[in-house]
């Protein structure tokens, strides 16, 4: 166990963890932002996406130690009140079925829209490859980033 | 003049409640789903205190909003906003005023609070609709006493009574408090189709905002006040406890207990990743309970021997296979397999139970609540009154919550340890701990005439713990004078479970193939072929069939008509059309060859469920089935070995990822017949059209899934676009 001043969607959080617990669980079982959902495990689904910084990374492989000063940023915080483009994009193109892995999608979007504000098709598919959807949502996917990057124009 | 339909109210469904209404309060967190952000924000508890019962699915509160409660658990099928739509549309509700609320268990109140076999639309379409329709009649009645006029001369809409002579108008919330202690109306007419308003309509998820800025929904997001957290480790199929050592889990901090129960070990602690990593550290010696453990070798080996036997179970049977075998001028015969698949929700299993000292109280992702109730009575030694469960959003389910295993794990570790507990599998123990789609094979015979006409069909299937694998009453029954069904359920130790289209989601592929190698051994166009049985069926069905004939030839031609069946240059269509659940669906796969290898371009789908409730979720439906239906299909395997799954997680255990998904094209049929579910019909025809397109593409037939792994695609590149 050992003590751990983290950076987490604009504000400061102290915790007492294992060194190797992954910043997923740290999130869910410590600090209670359980947006970030659990699937896989082994960075296989993208269900646990977060930023570091500014780049999209799976948090269930990344323990707690290796993150230093880098800021997190968590579904929570991606906007004050669910408007960032993507989350309104996602709205108004309704993308969820049951929902459990959208908010790893719009933190993989989020982070490719900042990288990349005008993304092609491919570009699309290409970034989001790395996030599953059981309930297979794909298209209104690439139908949402497409539209959040229109907005964002 | 507008027709009205007058049913008669069922008492058990409208006895007014005399208590506020309890259901419905979920973690303690809600979003405004409907509301216009304009509007000021009431929390779920406020509501609720002000709101008055009408019915056990919908109260109203002196401001105006209407809280209507959605029974059924909802795990992406979207329920919990097109059964609200339902209610809304007969109380001529304003759509951006209703708040939804998940009901819990209540069997008083509810009948059916299960999400299975598409199940739920057509069993409470009418009863949402009297509940909706008899709240308004009683705000009309209202109206009229305190208006002093006849209730005929009243009319509603968005929210309010209309009294059209004197141009006056009441809005809901001005008459909840008199209408809700008005009598219940017995007789109450329903809307004629034609007045719909809001079914019909797309409406957006009402959970939309709360999905997208990650509030807690589901069951993973329960965390209580002295929770402790569980993983349970499971014997391989066929085997059972032989030692433990606990030593070294017990060893890695925060870990509280270890316990042991029907050879389950469960690992406990005061958070998820040390009881992930203590599970690790557990020494289970296992043994086998009987003889050899099975293989995917071995499943192989007894679906041969017993298609070969004699032991078959005989389904149905028309005429005389026999003769017509021994008439015919030609004969087709084609095995098809599949394997044991699992579920794999998004979220695994989970599930929050709390066994005190007067009760369980059970939360969690259940798509049968009735039957976790159950279960833990039984476990807890309570009676079931003392058990109450609420169900939290369901990270899919695909069928694998329709079992309470992992319910019934919560519970024997919450009584054992006397703590409140959340006991969560991993994916690997939910790709390892069964209630598989159950692995099929399947032999089909067919017999032309001279004329290449089909005489007699023969099909037998063998299943892995499938029970019945045939739909013996489904297509191509009714059209065909010989007919023989049969089908062998083997008890393999390896458990398996309802899987998304139980049986069709396979036998709908096979079948829909084999027709295919039917039609081009008789030299006949693919669509034409099953037109042509559809005719059969019609003027002079053999025996019984439990499919409607127009409909699904009505699909089959609205299908070819939109894919320009047969007009295309140089894009191979595959046919594919399945009746399951109470709906039809037929489709048209495209396959167009790209350096040397096929490109699943894309797929159309045409539906006929009845009214289309919401547009956007049907759209949504159709889709996800059919994305799920080609991605297993297509991509992914189970295999056994020492009666293990050997595809323990995602890097092996291949799910279809964006780049594979090809465009998608929905049509639905306006039939104005009552809706039936959509959750799962659009699967079982998919797997079929597509392969049927590679076959007219490469010449190349495939039987086997997935697609990817078979010996005839060896020398092709699939499901890359180029």
């Amino acid at each position: 166990m050992a003590n751990y001043n983290l950076q987490i969607n604009g504000k400061s959080h102290q915790v007492d963890v294992d060194d190797d617990t992954p910043l997923l669980w740290v999130l869910r079982d410590h600090l209670g932002l359980v947006g970030t959902k659990y699937s896989c495990g082994i960075s296989q689904c993208g269900a646990c996406t977060v930023h570091l910084n500014d780049n999209a990374v799976k948090s269930c492989t990344l323990p707690i130690s290796a993150i230093g000063t880098d800021k997190v940023t968590t579904i929570e915080g991606l906007s004050a009140d669910g408007d960032h483009p993507v989350q309104k994009a996602w709205e108004e193109i309704d993308v969820a079925q049951c929902g459990y892995c959208q908010a790893g999608q719009i933190m993989t979007a989020a982070a490719l829209l900042k990288r990349t504000p005008n993304p092609s098709e491919e570009d699309v598919i290409e970034a989001m490859n790395g996030n599953i959807c059981r309930c297979g949502t794909y298209h209104r996917i690439k139908e949402a980033v497409l539209l959040a990057s229109s907005k964002t124009k | 003049m507008t027709m009205t339909t007058q049913i008669k109210t069922n008492r058990r469904d409208f006895l007014k409640i005399a208590a506020t209404a309890s259901g419905g309060l979920l973690l303690g967190f809600h979003f405004t789903g409907c509301e216009s952000p304009q509007m000021k924000v009431i929390t779920d508890e406020e509501l609720l205190s002000q709101a008055l019962p009408y019915n056990n699915f919908l109260s109203i509160a002196p401001d105006g909003h209407v809280v209507i409660f959605s029974p059924n658990p909802e795990l992406g099928q979207n329920i919990k906003t097109s059964f609200p739509m339902i209610v809304a549309e007969e109380l001529d509700a304003d759509w951006s005023k209703v708040r939804v609320m998940q009901a819990f268990l209540d069997s008083e109140k509810y009948d059916r609070q299960v999400t299975g076999g598409s199940g739920a639309m057509p069993h409470s379409w009418e009863r949402l609709r009297k509940a909706g329709a008899t709240a308004r009649r009683m705000l009309m009645e209202a109206a009229a006493k305190r208006l002093g006029v006849d209730v005929n001369s009243l009319t509603t809409a968005t929210g309010e009574v209309l009294h059209k002579e004197s141009g006056k108008k009441l809005g809901y919330g001005e008459l909840a408090k008199e209408a809700a202690s008005i009598a219940v109306p017995e007789d109450v007419a329903l809307k004629n189709i034609k007045d719909f308003k809001i079914i019909g309509t797309p409406v957006k998820n009402v959970d939309n905002k709360a999905m997208f800025t990650g509030k807690p929904l589901y069951g993973l997001d329960i965390y209580r006040e002295g929770m402790r957290h569980a993983m349970v480790q499971r014997p391989p199929f066929g085997m059972k406890i032989k030692s433990v050592d606990d030593s070294e889990a017990k060893a890695i901090s925060g870990i509280t207990d270890v316990v042991t129960f029907n050879d389950n070990v469960a690992v406990v602690g005061d958070s998820t990743w040390q009881v992930m990593k203590a599970k690790r550290k557990l020494k289970v010696e296992y043994e086998p309970i009987n003889g050899e453990l099975e293989s995917t070798e071995f499943h192989n080996k007894k679906f041969d021997e017993l298609l070969n036997g004699k032991d078959a179970k005989v389904m149905r049977e028309d005429g005389n296979v026999q003769i017509a075998f021994k008439n015919a001028a030609k004969v087709i015969k084609s095995e098809y397999q599949c394997p044991f698949l699992s579920h794999s929700p998004m979220e695994p299993m989970n599930f929050f139970a709390h066994v005190r000292e007067d009760g369980v109280e059970l939360v969690g992702p259940t798509q049968t609540p009735d039957r976790a109730k159950a279960a833990a009575a039984e476990i807890a030694g309570f009676a079931p009154e003392l058990v109450t469960v609420e169900m939290t959003r369901l990270g899919g389910g695909f069928g694998r919550r329709l079992r309470a295993d992992f319910v019934e794990e919560a519970v024997h570790v919450s009584k054992l340890i006397k703590a409140p507990v959340k006991l969560i599998w991993s994916r690997e123990d939910d790709n390892t701990g069964g209630a598989y789609r159950p692995a099929v094979k399947y032999r089909f015979e067919a017999a032309l005439d001279a004329n290449n006409t089909l005489i007699g069909y023969k099909l037998k299937g063998v299943g892995m713990n499938a029970g019945n694998t045939t739909r013996e009453n489904n297509f191509p029954s009714g059209s065909v004078e010989n007919l023989l069904i049969e089908s062998i359920d083997y008890k393999s130790d390896i458990t398996t479970n309802a899987w998304r289209a139980p049986i069709t989601n396979f036998l709908a592929f096979a079948e829909q193939s084999f027709i295919d190698e039917v039609a081009e051994a008789a030299g006949k166009d693919p669509v034409q072929f099953r037109l042509e049985l559809f005719d059969r069926a019609k003027s002079n069905p053999v025996g019984e069939i439990h499919y409607d004939v127009d409909r699904m030839r009505t699909v089959v031609e609205m299908a070819a008509e939109k894919s320009g069946w047969g007009k295309k240059q140089g894009v191979a269509q595959g046919f594919s059309v399945y009746f399951s659940h109470r709906s039809y669906v037929a489709q048209v796969a495209e396959v167009r060859m790209q350096q040397g290898n096929p490109v699943l371009e894309k797929i159309y789908a045409v539906t006929d469920c009845g009214i289309v409730v919401n547009p956007t979720g049907a759209d949504q439906q159709v889709r996800g089935g059919m994305v799920d239906g080609m991605g297993h299909a297509m991509f992914t395997n189970m295999t056994i070995k020492d009666g293990m799954a050997q595809q323990k997680n995602f890097d092996s255990y291949r799910l279809i990822r964006m780049k594979e998904v090809p465009e998608i094209e929905t049509h639905f049929v306006d039939n104005g017949i009552d809706p039936t579910g959509l959750g799962e019909p659009a699967l079982p025809p998919t797997g079929g059209a597509i392969s049927n397109a590679i076959y007219w593409a490469t010449g190349k037939r495939l039987r086997n899934q997935p697609f990817i792994e078979q010996e005839e695609l060896k020398e092709f590149k699939l499901g890359q676009r180029a």
